[in-house]
């Protein structure tokens, strides 16, 4: 497994979001975490990163998590599209790709820029231009574009396809899926869109109040009628 | 017509110390949101270490650059033990240290070199008047040593790999850490940078004003004017706004004021731009709703 969390318990400062979630994320597979808003979604994304107060056991290619610093764990290869999304608004885009690329000592920077720039040609397009003055669909593009440099081995998405329109949406996913796909990055999705998410997904875990409720094959996940009307609502 | 050029020259000479001082309180506020007091403080004790390192006989420029250094250490070292403990503490606890810096700096330096007045050599000399009486040789050379200081500061953030890093830091440090930067050693360095830059500051006008543990108080006021005017948050707003208050205070103090209510015009010029335009005339505006 690339990651494994056993009991994971998370929260800040007195109060508790997390009750103890067990879930995985196969090396190259990707993982939905699906759920109502309050959930623990965006929270379990925090806890890997050491971005909140985290008891229990996450273990990412066999080394424990809990206790290290998040710019530490970033350089382990994980990387994190948080909430907000995390580019640096005052910065351009060259400059977001050049912190995306920060830890990076190899030679293959520059292509990596430019295969990242055939997936997004829009962001070449506005490559000069201020990270703050691009469309909410361009940002999330840069987003991910700036934690694909880092080379990750696993890749947190937190609702990616939040307040875009659905072609952007659509967009979005297709290079998710080519991510999937051709760079064999292990992805843990968070989606309130359960359909898309599903889609793109081999396991699918479903979050209710930090507890799982509901988990399974994805595949499984969205033939099951009963929790399709009870958790995902469609 | 020729006292008025005057004038504006030596505005722009002393402009360039307040332009880098500003630098250096912009450059730690832009980081942590909190105004240094103890800058000024810290770069007299610079230009003491300097001093005495020149009085052992140092050549200037070897004692000049290894002022920078240990100027830089000593920046590095406020952070990591004084600043690191509080950074996540209430504002007046901020304060709190910044004042507590200020006085123990100011006092140790007085204990070690004295409060007696002394004089600091200038590296720039000339046998004849330049520019026909225009600029002495310390005005020109004291300018011409704070813009290569700004130049390279600005080229350092603006091309280096670190640079970027440390105003990623700045404007962002939860995204910085998650492309791996280690948002508190950026911090450490910026305080490092902030006072060798106000090394530099205390050296070059240390021949001016003369040297005791009292001498960047002024200078740390036009300073702030000049931080302010310009934009706090804003460092290219701030240097400018530095030579912009020497040149204004120069000629104030020549055509308006006199010399003794000189710096009352940085504290009017503080009082004006809080008043009228509070994020300077560069400054960015920020809305915060409640």
């Amino acid at each position: 497994m690339l990651l494994e969390a056993r009991g994971l318990k998370a929260g800040y400062g007195q109060t508790q979001v997390l009750h103890g979630l067990d879930f995985d994320v196969a090396e190259g597979g990707v993982t939905a975490l699906l759920g109502a808003n309050g959930a623990g979604k965006t929270t379990t994304l925090r806890a890997i990163c050491g971005m909140c107060r985290v008891e229990g056991a996450v273990s990412f290619r066999g080394q424990a998590l809990p206790g290290r610093a998040t710019e530490d764990i970033v350089r382990l290869g994980i990387a994190h599209v948080p909430d907000g999304r995390g580019t640096f608004m005052e910065l351009s885009v060259e400059e977001n790709f050049r912190l995306g690329a920060y830890i990076r000592r190899d030679r293959e920077v520059a292509a990596d820029f430019d295969r990242l720039c055939g997936w997004f040609p829009r962001l070449k397009q506005r490559w000069k231009q201020q990270a703050g003055t691009l469309s909410g669909g361009e940002q999330q593009m840069l987003a991910i574009a700036r934690a694909l440099l880092l080379r990750p081995k696993l890749l947190l998405l937190d609702e990616p396809s939040f307040g875009l329109a659905p072609l952007i949406v659509q967009e979005i996913f297709d290079i998710m899926r080519r991510v999937r796909d051709e760079s064999g990055v292990g992805i843990l999705l968070v989606e309130q869109n359960a359909n898309l998410a599903l889609e793109l997904a081999d396991l699918a875990y479903l979050l209710e109040t930090g507890r799982i409720v509901a988990h399974g094959r994805a595949a499984e996940i969205r033939q099951d009628e009963a929790i399709r009307r009870s958790y995902l609502g469609y | 017509m020729n006292g008025l050029a005057h004038q504006i020259v030596a505005g722009i000479a002393t402009g360039g110390i307040y332009a880098a001082v500003a630098l250096a309180i912009v450059m730690i506020y832009q980081a942590t949101h909190h105004v240094n007091f103890a800058q000024g403080e810290m770069a007299t004790l610079s230009t003491f270490i300097a001093w005495s390192m020149i009085n052992a006989g140092m050549p200037y420029w070897v004692a000049f650059f290894a002022t920078v250094a240990v100027s830089f250490a000593i920046g590095v070292a406020i952070e990591r033990l004084l600043m690191r403990p509080v950074q996540n503490a209430p504002e007046l606890t901020h304060v709190g240290v910044f004042i507590g810096l200020l006085l123990i700096i100011g006092n140790a330096t007085g204990w070690i070199f004295g409060y007696t007045t002394k004089s600091f050599p200038s590296p720039f000399h000339s046998d004849k008047p330049l520019a026909g009486g225009l600029i002495s040789a310390h005005e020109l050379g004291s300018t011409v040593v704070t813009l290569a200081v700004l130049l390279l500061v600005w080229a350092f953030f603006r091309f280096t790999r670190l640079g970027l890093a440390m105003r990623a830091a700045a404007y962002n440090p939860r995204s910085a850490r998650l492309v791996g930067i280690r948002v508190g050693w950026m911090l450490a360095l910026g305080w490092g940078l902030a006072a060798a830059i106000g090394a530099v500051a205390g050296m070059m006008v240390a021949p001016i004003v003369f040297l005791d543990p009292t001498m960047m108080l002024g200078i740390l006021l036009y300073a702030f004017a000049g931080a302010l005017l310009g934009g706090i948050d804003n460092p290219m707003g701030a240097v400018i706004g530095g030579f912009v208050v020497g040149v204004l205070e120069n000629l104030a103090g020549a055509y308006v004021v006199g010399t003794e209510l000189k710096l009352t015009v940085a504290l009017a010029i503080i009082i004006g731009v809080l008043v009228v335009r509070p994020s300077g005339l560069f400054g960015r505006v920020v809305y915060s709703r409640v």
